[in-house]
């Protein structure tokens, strides 16, 4: 039956690509939780009257995510080939995707995590350090898991984005689903490789989509 | 416990600068219950701010529990914080914690091993009346309820003084009340120190020692709650004063009865503790040949004896309304005329 609609589809690599792009798609998402996190916890700390209000280090931390934020997807890629070059060694392959898919989508999260931190209560920050708290144990006990669900549902935004960052990665080589799409479907003509590839990255969206709302509705007990 | 010298607060503003406080002095003991009165912007939660550090005074010196607050920072401005607690008007509980662990934070922050932990939350949970709510969270509970959780947790680390800005602000009536009890209750069992900052002289009457009446920065008037119910100097304080010893319609009701009574006098009469406990209007009839009125009046309890006023109309001889007067005057009972005017 499947057969018959996707006459081309070559089930083996059609797997390995899928792998491949959940791959680049997760550890991605997790190290840009991390950055982003900790780039967002700075732009939020060193903001006026917080705890580590510091004009210099807010206006370089706002630039470049402001920066990286702005530059569009594909050209970034372009753009760090060198680096990218020293940091993995080469251009093609999964690993390849992985630097740009970071900086491309941290600063972008580390504004959604800023935004989570503001809509903490401040006085709930204030009955923190009344009550002696130094400020790593505010960052762990009170402003991480106070801003949980926005952090959460920030980094769902993400991940999907990241999803689609990775097959325009795959455009220039770095393997995955896109590759896949462009190179064995787009470039020889094969409609039915294309449209395999995007439902399955549809199904890994909504699967993204699905797991976020769940963990984040679960958090929220506001 | 709390000594309070020449302390200034300035605040930079665009508009130029802005004294929130003003050369403000107060002495506050160990184990009273201080109030600190005052409108809205008269300077009173920068105040209670500076007694744990979270303001620092622009000029003057804050010396709590034998620490110049002004002058410690780092661990030991952190570890003095943890004997100065606070609670506020709109609680402040971490949402994403339950009761239990709420009233665990302060404890985490004080490294107090887990096993202690929960058997301190146990005993703070019992004290403030919440059996059966640890593992509800904050957004499951009443106000009354979240600020019991406000007050279990700022009594964890077991402190010296308890900070309280407007801490029943945002409650109703009742639960105000009950929240009242239970820092009476916690002041006498535990022996701590309460400062407390409020707009509502109810609570004042309720449970403070002495008060402190606050206006454009300054301490205006302080003492005793009821020499200051007795005998309010300034006009704010009289207005305040007002609040709980007069019925709001009061100055209506009095000018409609005097053009009921054009005959002999209407008095008003202050009682002040024992005074206010005496079958002073009994006496009144029987010793003296008038007719004795009672128009209107209330009787407020407060923690140092209760005070009351009464309106009575007397009606008889010039001489003997005189007489009366004097009479009552000598049961230390304040006494005013009212004048129809
Ligand atoms: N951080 C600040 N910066 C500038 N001005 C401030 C600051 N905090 C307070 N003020 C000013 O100081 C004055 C006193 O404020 P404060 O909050 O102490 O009043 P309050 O008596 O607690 O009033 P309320 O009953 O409304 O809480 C006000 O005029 C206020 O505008
Ligand atoms: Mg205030």
């Amino acid at each position: 039956m499947i057969e018959e609609f996707f006459p081309n589809v070559n089930w083996e690599r059609m797997w390995e690509a899928t792998r491949e792009t959940l791959y680049m798609a997760s550890i991605s998402v997790v190290a840009t939780f991390i950055f982003g996190i900790i780039l967002g916890l700075l732009l939020f700390l060193t903001s006026k009257g917080n705890i580590w209000e510091n004009k210099p280090v807010n206006f370089i931390v706002s630039s470049f995510v402001n920066i990286f934020r702005s530059i569009p997807f594909i050209i970034l890629i372009v753009l760090l080939i060198p680096f990218t070059k020293i940091v993995i060694g080469t251009m093609i392959g999964e690993n390849a995707a992985l630097p740009a898919l970071i900086i491309g989508a941290a600063p972008f999260y580390a504004r959604m995590v800023e935004i989570g931190l503001r809509e903490i209560d401040k006085g709930v920050i204030e009955a923190s350090r009344s009550m002696g708290a130094k400020t790593t144990t505010i960052i762990w006990k009170v402003l991480i898991p106070e801003s949980m669900p926005a952090l959460v549902s920030g980094i769902t935004v993400t991940a999907i984005a990241l999803v689609s960052y990775t097959a325009m990665a795959g455009v220039i080589g770095a393997g995955g689903l896109g590759n896949l799409a462009f190179l064995e479907g787009f470039q020889r003509g094969r409609n039915d490789v294309t449209l395999m590839a995007t439902i399955i990255i549809l199904v890994i969206v909504f699967i993204i989509q699905y797991i976020g709302d769940t963990i984040t509705s679960k958090l929220d007990k506001r | 416990m709390i000594s309070i010298k020449n302390v200034k607060k300035i605040y930079p503003s665009k508009d130029g600068p802005v004294t929130a406080v003003d050369d403000v002095n107060l002495a506050i003991e160990n184990g009273e219950i201080f109030g600190v009165i005052g409108y809205s912007g008269a300077g009173k939660s920068t105040l209670i701010r500076m007694l744990n550090g979270l303001e620092i005074p622009t000029e003057g010196s804050i010396v709590v529990a034998g620490r110049e607050m002004s002058k410690i920072g780092g661990s030991e401005l952190r570890q003095a914080r943890q004997e100065i607690s606070m609670i506020f008007q709109h609680f402040n509980l971490l949402w994403s914690r339950t009761v239990r662990d709420n009233i665990a934070f302060p404890l985490e922050i004080a490294g107090v091993p887990k096993k202690e932990r929960l058997k301190r939350v146990k005993e703070l949970v019992n004290l403030v009346g919440l059996e059966g709510r640890e593992n509800s969270y904050p957004s499951q509970l009443s106000g009354g309820q979240k600020q019991r959780v406000g007050i279990a947790r700022a009594l964890a680390n077991n402190p010296k003084v308890l900070l309280c800005d407007e801490a029943t602000s945002a409650l109703d009536p009742q639960t105000t009340d009950s929240i009242l009890e239970l820092l009476v209750d916690i002041n006498k069992r535990l022996g701590l120190t309460i400062v407390l900052i409020t707009h509502e002289m109810h609570v004042i009457r309720k449970i403070c020692h002495r008060v402190a009446v606050m206006e454009g920065g300054r301490v205006v008037e302080s003492g005793p709650v009821l020499n200051v119910f007795k005998n309010p100097q300034q006009a704010i304080t009289k207005r305040f004063v007002q609040q709980v010893t007069e019925p709001e319609e009061t100055k209506e009701t009095i000018k409609h009865l005097l053009s009921l009574y054009p005959e002999g006098q209407v008095i008003q009469l202050s009682f002040v503790g024992e005074g206010a406990e005496q079958p002073l209007i009994s006496n009144l009839i029987r010793n003296h040949p008038l007719m004795v009125n009672i128009l209107q009046g209330k009787i407020s309890q407060t923690q140092n004896g209760s005070y009351g006023t009464l309106f009575i109309h007397l009606d008889g001889e010039k001489a003997q309304i005189d007489e009366a007067i004097a009479y009552i005057r000598s049961f230390e009972v304040g006494v005013e005329v009212i004048k129809n005017d």
